[in-house]
């Protein structure tokens, strides 16, 4: 069924209102990938479909924001940083739960979703994942 | 063997640096296109046959379609005139235009440059002004920054090869004791590492002083081909190399966090083209939008070892009397970083130090510079490599 749904943000983004967190996989090489570009970015094959990924990895970087641009000013200072997630796919996110000194390369981690997706009038209508240590 | 020229420039201007009031980007272009007509009288500028401008962003002044104002401007109309658009490359891919449509055949003489004016937004629309230039659907969706961007890697540096933030602040100080010698220069300063290390922190490890300036500035640059470069100065330099590569948008996205494969790309393609390594550079401006950038570029340039880049501003090996003096200007960190006219004013650096009219920042002799321009967290690297005409 998922081969029917469409390659695109938006999608990504659905999935992640319905508390999915979905990548693409491409059916020639196996590669499991983001941002889902309808090509794969290793053999180029346009041969993919959506796959659920588990949401555990482990923190690659991090940073903590304290200029912001003016949509989330109100949060500074916030922790940002960088996932490998399991399936070797990579992703930035927004880190709750979570002082910069508890946070160390390496750190377990795992996606989690907004609890209940607010209301967005603007564009766009996106719902958001977290990171937390696993 | 060292490669063949491609193009040569003539003559090269720079607007005042800064914040400078009372002006728009397009009157600042006037100043640098004036201060490179002015030093070179044998050049008519009817002769100019296309211009090439990069600005990032018309957010700062509500004005996009930079390229015919700028035509408009300096009164060169009708003769083509494009805005080039890489982030924080964008005049550094003016550039590279510019090289191509001469050494084509196609022109005698183009103009290069970039304008950028920013001082009189306030800090947080300048922040997402910047930020445009990064992915949105995960990057800025995700809160990220540049200083945000260039923290992630300073992190994963400081991890991998125990880079330091005293290493990262010595970048800000030699950059900013250059800018003393550098008339133009947005802000001329002897400050120390603790006056770095002790600046309010922008994305934790980046601090204040480890972030490039908000600045109004333009640049200008005119080349010609090869053969007539005799026509309109007695001290041309030339092109010899370059190279331009495109990365992933996301950061996220990239096998490393802690090198860009685009100043790789880049500079290996320049390196080629121009028959040099990178030990024959006897200068170079390269891209410190934020201090760990330019201890990234040494290592992905090739002027020391992966790793090696916190020990190579340690030693004292880039300062000016060093064996690789990088950012003789003051850098975008100094000088100041008018992001759409950088690439160009590097270019111009370039010039002033191979035909010795770099004053007291002056690198005794040289004959080799390269220019390193990047685009947001490097989506774009230019790299241009430049010899002293004989
Ligand atoms: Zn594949």
């Amino acid at each position: 069924m998922s081969e029917e749904l469409p390659k695109t943000l938006d999608q990504f983004y659905k999935f992640v209102s319905e508390k999915k967190l979905m990548a693409l996989q491409c059916l020639d090489c196996g590669k499991i990938y983001l941002p889902p570009t309808p090509r794969c970015p290793k053999c180029f094959s346009f041969n993919t479909s959506w796959k659920e990924l588990s949401g555990k990895g482990k923190l690659l970087t991090y940073t903590e924001i304290h200029v912001a641009t003016p949509q989330f000013a109100s949060q500074a200072p916030y922790l940002v940083g960088i996932v490998e997630l399991e399936e070797n796919v990579r992703l930035p996110g927004i880190i709750k739960n979570c002082r910069r000194e508890e946070l160390a390369i390496g750190k377990p981690m795992k996606v989690v979703f907004e609890e209940k997706a607010e209301e967005r009038k603007s564009w766009p209508a996106w719902g958001r994942y977290y990171l937390v240590p696993a | 063997m060292m490669g063949k020229p491609l193009a040569a420039v003539v003559s090269v201007g720079l607007s005042k640096f800064g914040r400078i009031e009372g002006k728009y980007g397009r009157e600042l272009f006037f100043d640098a296109f004036k201060e490179a007509i002015d030093g070179c009288p044998n050049l008519e500028t009817r002769d100019i046959e296309a211009l090439y401008v990069g600005q990032m962003s018309e957010f700062y002044e509500h004005q996009g379609h930079s390229g015919a104002i700028a035509a408009n401007w300096t009164r060169l109309l009708p003769i083509p005139s494009i805005r080039t658009e890489g982030a924080c490359a964008s005049s550094g891919a003016a550039v590279a235009l510019g090289v191509m449509s001469v050494h084509s055949g196609l022109c005698d003489v183009v103009m290069a440059g970039g304008i950028e004016k920013m001082t009189h937004q306030p800090t947080p629309f300048v922040t997402e002004a910047l930020a445009l230039a990064s992915d949105f659907p995960f990057e800025q969706w995700n809160g990220l920054t540049f200083p945000g961007l260039y923290a992630l890697m300073a992190t994963a540096h400081m991890h991998e090869y125990g880079t330091t933030e005293e290493q990262l602040a010595l970048v800000a100080v030699k950059n900013h004791g250059n800018a003393m010698f550098n008339p133009k220069a947005h802000l001329p300063k002897k400050i120390t590492v603790d006056d770095v290390l002790s600046s309010r922190i922008i994305a934790w490890p980046l601090k204040l002083y480890d972030c490039s300036l908000i600045t109004d500035g333009a640049s200008c640059v005119i080349l010609t081909k090869p053969e007539l470069a005799k026509k309109y100065t007695d001290t041309p330099v030339y092109i010899i190399g370059f190279g331009q590569a495109a990365d992933t948008i996301g950061l996220y996205e990239r096998a490393s966090l802690t090198s860009l494969a685009a100043t790789k790309v880049a500079s290996k393609k320049a390196y080629e083209m121009a028959g040099v390594s990178p030990k024959d550079i006897d200068v170079a401006e390269v891209h410190d939008c934020f201090t760990i950038a330019e201890i990234m570029a040494y290592e992905d340039l090739g002027f020391c070892e992966k790793g090696r880049g916190g020990k190579l501003i340690e030693d004292g090996e880039t300062n000016i009397g060093g064996r690789i003096p990088v950012n003789t200007s003051g850098g975008l960190k100094a000088k100041g970083h008018p992001v759409g006219a950088t690439g160009a004013a590097q270019i111009c650096e370039i010039y002033y130090q191979l035909t010795g009219q770099a004053g007291k920042r002056q690198v005794e002799g040289a004959e080799i510079g390269l220019a390193h321009n990047i685009g947001g967290s490097g989506a774009t690297g230019v790299v241009h490599i430049l010899r002293r005409g004989d």
